[in-house]
């Protein structure tokens, strides 16, 4: 267990080095950040100083070195544009998006996971199409659309619910719907489709065999294998979902980390992207890992095959 | 009929396709008979119905599946017509089975223990820690050694003789009456095999119990088994008692299979294969389905399906070479030489 722990995190630290290569690259291709944030009429002396200002006129490696010891250390540099520590953006801006992923998780799991059972137990039946008309909606429909539909819904026709920004449940509601019934088919399909190997195995036969009442045959010999896929989706899918709400966040005015990284790519502000996605990346990393050791605790052959 | 402990009356079980024009028949017109305590051999080759026969005796055909006529009687209640709720206190109580695959049958996540002490929570409302304790003696029962260890262990950590050991301390954990056993020794290799057969023999002794066993193997017939019943494209085409079958057999499929063997005593003996295919189960000729294949077939065998012919108290076969007086029966009809057959 402990040899497979080490490896995983050797796994971990290399990913986490790639990624924050290819978005320290990336974000320098989208142009120079000064051009937008000096005064009109301003003079390349001026453009130059702010360039040298910022440390834009170093080579890309020293740039990286820079940028890599300082991240090592904690420090993630200052904003362009707001000229406070980028950290302190996003930690103002992450208690919200943690909220807005875990309401729209627990819908995404209420929703997915008995719907996935009911349409691999009724394969072939109205649930099973009633469940596959809901996923495909969800994964098809693109989230502004969806947001804006409920907007005129709820918010113009019905006046039920606000149509933007954050303050009680009710703010989070549609925010969290709009994001989590993607989420809720995918955990749907998973579900299902593992669902039904499952049933299709010897041992759900033997249970069969040996006269358990199906509610047990379902419920305990089937579910928890089937379950096991699904977990490690659902671990990775909240971290993506607190990670890629940009959209979402945008069409409810909803003030997480989504709309910081927007505002960050509008004004190219290198140092919010890089925290943004590199702090992203990260938290998506060390999911991945915990569900790996979380799995091979349930799994027991896991846990010995390392 | 009345004192046997199971019998098969003419039962069929078909797949029927969704649109209902396609329809394979898995088993077709089966009538078998088994005392209690004894033991039934039934062979075939691979899609013969040998499986499928056994799965419609527990009532646990796939969704496709249905039983399409007959009777199934055990301990004199028939199991056809039996609500679901009741076959299912049938199931792992009174009639239990192994199947083939000792690696994919016992699952995963749950502790032996959990697993072989299920049936009796179930069926007999065994506490957990009563159950337990229970399955800790089945597993002795199927010399396993350190059962006290065993039992907390997952699948995984036994081999494929043991976990298949496990899975016969599962089906005898209610003392069924009836046991099936479907292949229960293929994936096993040569030594674990013939411990295994010793095994179920001896808890069939102990426990007086009937067995029905499934294999494609005749030399394990020869060593278990009292009856014997060869299938063919779904239907039981011999059957009678397994020195019989095998002094004399009636049917040259039969014949075909048990010239199939390589046997140990002559210098070099030509093996017989038996040419050509099983027809298509959805799609049967129109007289007997071994026909094509079948050295012996004459006209009539092409045009019209044998009935079953008793050769001599149980013993039958689905071969017109078996009838009474194969002359005379060529221009009978088969009713009248269904009622000359019984």
């Amino acid at each position: 267990m402990k040899q497979f722990i080490v490896r995983r995190v050797g796994y971990s630290l290399l990913s986490l080095f790639l990624l924050s290569v290819t978005i320290f690259l990336f974000v320098r291709v989208t142009g120079d950040p000064t051009t937008l944030l000096v005064e009109p009429g301003a003079s390349p002396e001026d453009i130059e100083n702010m360039r040298h200002q910022f440390g834009l006129d170093q080579p890309l490696w020293v740039q990286y070195w820079l940028f890599a010891t300082s991240f090592v250390t904690g420090d993630l540099g200052q904003s362009f544009y707001y000229r406070t520590p980028v950290l302190e953006l996003y930690f103002q801006r992450l208690p919200n998006s943690l909220q807005l992923a875990a309401v729209a998780m627990v819908l995404s799991l209420l929703i997915g996971i008995p719907s996935g059972i009911l349409a691999a137990v009724r394969v072939g039946g109205f649930w099973d199409s009633a469940g596959k008309t809901f996923s495909l909606l969800g994964l098809s429909l693109p989230q502004f659309w969806v947001g804006l539909v409920l907007i005129l819904f709820f918010s113009v026709y019905l006046g039920w619910l606000p149509s933007s920004g954050s303050g009680g449940i009710l703010h989070l509601l549609m925010p969290a719907f709009t994001l989590g019934w993607y989420f809720a088919a995918a955990h749907m399909r998973l579900t299902r489709s593992s669902m039904l190997e499952v049933l299709d195995s010897e041992y759900v036969k033997l249970a069969r065999l040996k006269g358990l009442p199906e509610a047990l045959v379902i419920g305990k010999h089937a579910l928890k294998n089937a379950l096991i896929p699904v977990i490690t989706l659902a671990g990775i899918n909240l971290v993506v979902m607190i990670n890629v709400a940009v959209v979402v966040e945008t069409v409810f005015a909803w003030p997480g980390i989504g709309r910081l990284l927007y505002e960050g790519i509008t004004f190219r502000d290198f140092p919010v992207v890089q925290c943004v996605v590199v702090l992203g990346g990260s938290m998506i990393i060390v999911v991945n890992l915990l569900v790996d050791i979380l799995y091979a605790y349930i799994d027991p052959r896991i846990r010995l095959e390392s | 009929m009345a004192n046997k402990l199971l019998s098969l009356e003419n039962v069929s079980a078909h797949y029927v396709s969704q649109q209902g024009t396609r329809v394979v028949r898995a088993v077709d017109e089966v009538t078998l008979s088994l005392d209690a305590g004894e033991t039934l051999g039934i062979v075939g080759e691979s899609g013969s119905g040998k499986s499928t026969l056994a799965l419609t005796i527990l009532r646990l055909l796939p969704k496709a599946a249905r039983i399409v006529g007959g009777r199934i009687m055990f301990e004199g209640e028939d199991l056809v017509d039996k609500p679901a709720a009741e076959m299912r206190r049938v199931r792992g109580k009174r009639i239990a089975m192994i199947l083939q695959d000792p690696m994919a049958s016992l699952n995963p996540l749950f502790t032996i223990g959990d697993q072989v002490g299920e049936p009796l929570r179930v069926h007999e409302g065994a506490s957990r820690s009563s159950a337990w304790q229970r399955a800790i003696d089945l597993i002795k029962s199927v010399r396993i050694a350190s059962p006290q260890t065993r039992v907390a262990q997952f699948p995984h950590e036994m081999s494929g003789g043991m976990r298949q050991r496990i899975v016969g301390a599962i089906g005898m954990s209610c003392e069924p009456r009836l046991l099936i056993a479907d292949e229960p020794t293929t994936s096993l290799d040569l030594t674990i095999q013939a411990q295994y057969l010793d095994l179920l023999r001896e808890l069939q002794r102990t426990h007086g119990l009937a067995l029905i066993f499934i294999t494609h193997n005749l030399g394990i017939v020869a060593k278990m088994c009292d009856q014997l019943a060869v299938m063919y494209a779904g239907r039981v085409v011999e059957q009678g008692p397994v020195s019989r079958v095998f002094s004399q057999p009636l049917h040259p499929y039969t014949k075909a299979l048990l010239g199939s063997i390589p046997r140990m005593t002559e210098e070099r003996e030509q093996l017989t294969a038996i040419d050509g295919q099983p027809p298509d189960l959805a799609n049967l000729p129109a007289g007997c389905s071994f026909a094509a294949r079948c050295p012996a077939a004459f006209a009539r065998c092409q045009v019209e399906a044998p009935p079953d012919f008793t050769v001599e108290p149980g013993r039958s076969a689905r071969c017109w070479l078996a009838a009474p007086t194969v002359h005379a029966s060529i221009d009978q009809t088969i009713p009248l030489s269904r009622s000359a057959a019984s």
